[in-house]
């Protein structure tokens, strides 16, 4: 008996001291969509700066919304993209960015910059990590002699249980939104309807509503097309050549994913770091290496291959940007709104 | 009778801080509507179609659920308890080694297992066999749900028929009666009381899961835990959230005591 | 005949709740990323576990929570068990019945309680939400184990060891505890597999950075399923069977049953 007490006792104090060990030391916590930078990063900024990073993800900015807005976690850093930074701040849940900490700002292009402004009119509150569009992933092989170049192409009913749709608020009904011809920023309730009804009706051909997991899905063969980013497009070639990637001529959806810094952040300076870090053009290359995400860093771009800087599947074309629409942040009475038809959607 | 009731002040305690203060923060924001008004709007909203609708498919769910369990549990527990010590134990350690291992990682197994160019089909296509497409639908979302409670039918049914005299059963067949009248005289009513937990085991947890239906659902299966859980972090309503977790827990104690009667005339009718 | 029946029938239950875990193992050790196609054997995945930083931090977490979670559930639950004992039958039923509470409730609605109580006090959520919230599920599983060993006959021994002379405590650890040792052993083992295993109830109450291994592996699978996930499941699968093992072997000897 003695001896279980004093082993229980043993570990007590060697596991609060394992954690009192981990406790010292500076740290960052970042929250950001799951696997959206090199894991590699992590050590190295640690080797260069000593600061320890504390990463946690999320599948949708719609789940990492509450955590935000009550507090219930503290982070420092947070990579949601546009339409969400607006509402961030919008709520005062951000805090401003002190440039003289980031100086590879200046990497950052000035076109993305300006696109920044339609959500942080005066660029003082993110920091963009990238950007891009969303399109269909599909397999040539097994979509056949089908030509895949609209979202109409989702709701063909030869391809039944082979369909891949994103399953995010926002990113779901944008796909039903530009079939209809209507704005994705739309919060008028009968367009709205209009676009829940279309997407029910698609729901018996769906193999299943998944995010960042689509790729996989795709990539194994399990389906045939989904809704996708275009910087999934390389990684997905990369497991499966019979892949292909186009933007349908209903025009798309043009995201920025960008860094910023909590209200509450304990560890400001650090968050900083991080950003800074994430800015400069080795880290920056490195990081579209591994993620394939276009990426608004000139620098980095600079010491790109020109394949793939001119790959317009990867940097989209200024006419593709000028064909897509930015998500802007709909106000509490238009994100209720969704909210109810998307859970009308989900119910079905 | 000689023990100081102090001892379990800080029990008290912990219930106090950890169950009934919670519970209080449930219904309070259960009943409050986001200006904390007084409201039965959240509670009520259960009768929205779309909630009847999520609550429809878990009850519906959870039964084939735990019928499936029980029919699979119920022979086993009957052979197990008509084998000899040695091979008694051995067999409980197989039941419940995998009960052991991570709940998500079993959850995920499934997943692996059934996707359309998963395992199994992988290997129905080398041996010239139609694939299987259950991913992503309820049919998913039990197996899922059979395959991780599976052992809490089994291990209350067996503790129960365990504790069964052999005397009775061996009198049984003295006095002529078949297997069939043996299972449904003898050994049912006798192990009602561990089919009643076994029942309450399953049910419960399959009633109120959102990790099955989210993993092996493919976004498509929403069950009334998914729409809570939902509420909780999509769409952030905590007070419909905490209505209609409100509304899952009356439901609970509901089956509950409706199972309990039902344990109380099983004894009952023994006597 | 009717035997091969039984064997059938037990066989292909075994097979039902093995075959996942099989797969798991055996994919574990493929070569390509593939789930359906065995290209060659390899240790890669074991290695990209062992060095991915956030599983590991998962599994030290995991076991810190569990250890030091169910060590303070089975001290508050087995005092508990003891101090309920010398209470009037009303008020025993009463405090029992708060304690069946977390039991019988679902995991979903006591994990959003938690949080809600959490917050509501101000408390930010982080590793200690976490280990509280672990402690409060654990210790009915204590009091339920230990309470059926504080008998008559253990009161007994202890008034006669107090009748001869010894003090309270002196009577308490020499008497009282070894009696409801099994007990107390049991009722650790439940908490530590309980927390373990849990993952709704972590859900809602973890703080930034606090992942197990349950909720590294849901937020993971929603980002793809990586077979470093099948190495970390067939490691959890080797580690449980060799305590069940030791458990079992023990417990055998001492003709203790501990696990069920």
């Amino acid at each position: 008996m003695k001896k279980i007490i004093f082993a229980l006792s043993l570990t007590i104090i060697m596991v609060v001291l394992a954690g009192c060990g981990s406790g010292s030391g500076e740290k960052v916590y970042v929250y950001s969509y799951g696997d959206y930078f090199d894991p590699e990063l992590i050590e190295m900024f640690k080797e260069e700066t000593g600061i320890e990073v504390i990463l946690d993800t999320y599948d949708t900015c719609e789940e990492m919304y509450p955590v935000i807005k009550n507090n219930s976690a503290s982070y420092d850093v947070l990579c949601p993209s546009d339409y969400m930074i607006e509402r961030l701040i919008e709520e005062e849940l951000l805090s401003e960015i002190n440039f003289d900490n980031v100086p590879n700002i200046k990497n950052i292009g000035d076109k993305y910059l300006e696109m920044s402004r339609e959500f942080d009119p005066e660029n003082k509150y993110s920091v963009p990590h990238t950007f891009g569009t969303a399109g269909i992933l599909y397999n040539t092989e097994m979509v056949g002699d089908k030509v895949i170049d609209s979202w109409e192409d989702l709701w063909d009913e030869d391809f039944a249980g082979e369909i891949v749709m994103q399953d995010s608020i926002r990113d779901t009904f944008m796909v039903a939104e530009k079939i209809l011809g209507y704005s994705l920023n739309t919060v008028d309730e009968e367009e709205l309807k209009e676009a829940s009804e279309l997407l029910k009706k698609q729901k018996s051909l769906v193999y299943k509503y998944a995010n960042d997991s689509a790729r996989d899905i795709l990539a194994s063969e399990s389906a045939a097309l989904g809704v996708i980013w275009n910087g999934e497009y390389l990684y997905a070639l990369e497991l499966n050549d019979k892949l292909d990637f186009v933007v349908p001529k209903e025009g798309s959806q043009l995201f920025v994913d960008s860094w910023v810094i909590t209200k509450t952040s304990e560890n400001k300076e650090n968050a900083e770091a991080w950003i800074n870090f994430m800015c400069r053009e080795d880290v920056a290359k490195k990081n579209f290496e591994y993620l394939t995400y276009s990426c608004p860093n000139v620098a980095a771009q600079a010491l790109l291959d020109e394949d793939i800087l001119n790959n317009e599947k990867v940097f989209l074309t200024e006419e593709m940007i000028d064909n897509s629409e930015v998500l802007k942040d709909l106000g509490p009475k238009g994100n209720e709104l969704y909210s109810k038809y998307w859970k009308q959607f989900k119910a079905e | 009778m000689t023990y100081k009731k102090s001892l379990a002040v800080p029990f008290i305690i912990w219930i106090l801080a950890g169950t009934i203060i919670p519970i209080g923060a449930i219904a309070y924001y259960g009943l409050t509507d986001r200006n904390e008004n007084f409201t039965l709007e959240n509670v009520l909203a259960i009768g929205d179609s779309v909630h009847l609708q999520a609550l429809w498919l878990s009850v519906l769910l959870a039964l084939i659920s735990t019928v499936i369990c029980f029919l699979i549990a119920y022979p086993l527990a009957i052979i197990m308890r008509n084998s000899n010590l040695g091979k008694r134990g051995f067999m409980i350690f197989l039941f419940i080694l995998p009960m052991w291992m991570n709940f998500l990682l079993r959850t995920m197994a499934w997943q692996v297992l059934l996707e359309k160019n998963g395992v199994i089909n992988g290997v129905l296509e080398t041996i010239g066999l139609p694939a299987l497409e259950i991913i992503n639908t309820p049919a998913a979302v039990v197996l899922g749900m059979v395959y991780d409670f599976l052992p809490f039918m089994i291990l209350p049914i067996y503790n129960v028929m365990s504790k069964i005299d052999d005397s009775v059963i061996e009198a049984a067949y003295d006095l002529g009666a078949s297997t069939s009248k043996v299972i449904t005289k003898i050994y049912l009513p006798l192990s009602i009381p561990g089919i009643v937990s076994g029942i309450n085991m399953v049910f419960i947890p399959s009633l109120t899961t959102f990790v099955i239906s989210n993993m092996l659902g493919g976004g498509k299966i929403n069950l009334i835990g998914n729409i809570i859980e939902q509420e909780f972090t999509v769409s952030s309503n905590w007070n419909l959230g905490s209505g209609l977790s409100l509304v899952m827990m009356l439901f609970i104690i509901v089956s509950m005591i409706f199972l309990e009667r039902f344990d109380k005339t099983g004894e009952d009718s023994f006597i | 005949m009717k035997k091969y029946l039984k064997f059938i029938y037990i066989g292909i239950v075994v097979l039902f709740l093995y075959l996942p875990i099989i797969a798991l193992v055996v994919l574990s050790f493929n070569e390509s990323k593939s789930m359906s196609v065995f290209s060659g054997f390899s240790l890669k995945w074991y290695e990209e576990m062992f060095s991915n930083r956030m599983i590991m931090q998962a599994v030290i977490n995991t076991f810190t929570i569990a250890i030091t979670a169910s060590v303070t559930a089975t001290i508050i639950g087995t005092f508990a068990a003891v101090g309920i004992d010398g209470m009037k039958t009303k008020q025993q039923n009463l405090i029992l019945g708060f304690n069946n509470i977390p039991l019988l409730n679902a995991d979903i609605v006591t994990g959003i309680a938690l949080l809600l109580t959490f917050l509501m006090f101000g408390i930010s959520l982080n590793w200690g939400t976490v280990y509280l919230a672990h402690v409060t599920f654990c210790i009915p599983y204590v009091i339920l184990s230990v309470r059926p060993r504080v008998n008559k006959s253990v009161n007994t021994l202890y008034e006669a060891a107090l009748d001869l002379g010894a003090s309270r405590f002196y009577a308490f650890v020499k008497i009282v505890l070894p009696e409801l040792r099994p007990g107390i052993l049991a009722g650790l083992l439940l908490s530590f597999t309980m927390s373990v295993d849990d993952f709704v109830i972590t859900h809602f109450t973890r703080g930034a950075g606090i992942n197990t291994i349950s909720t590294l592996i849901y937020s993971q699978v929603k980002v793809g399923i990586r077979p470093s996930l099948f190495a970390l499941s067939t490691i959890i699968f080797a580690l449980v069977l060799v305590m069940l093992l030791l458990v079992n072997f023990l417990s055998k000897g001492r003709k203790e049953s501990v696990i069920y």
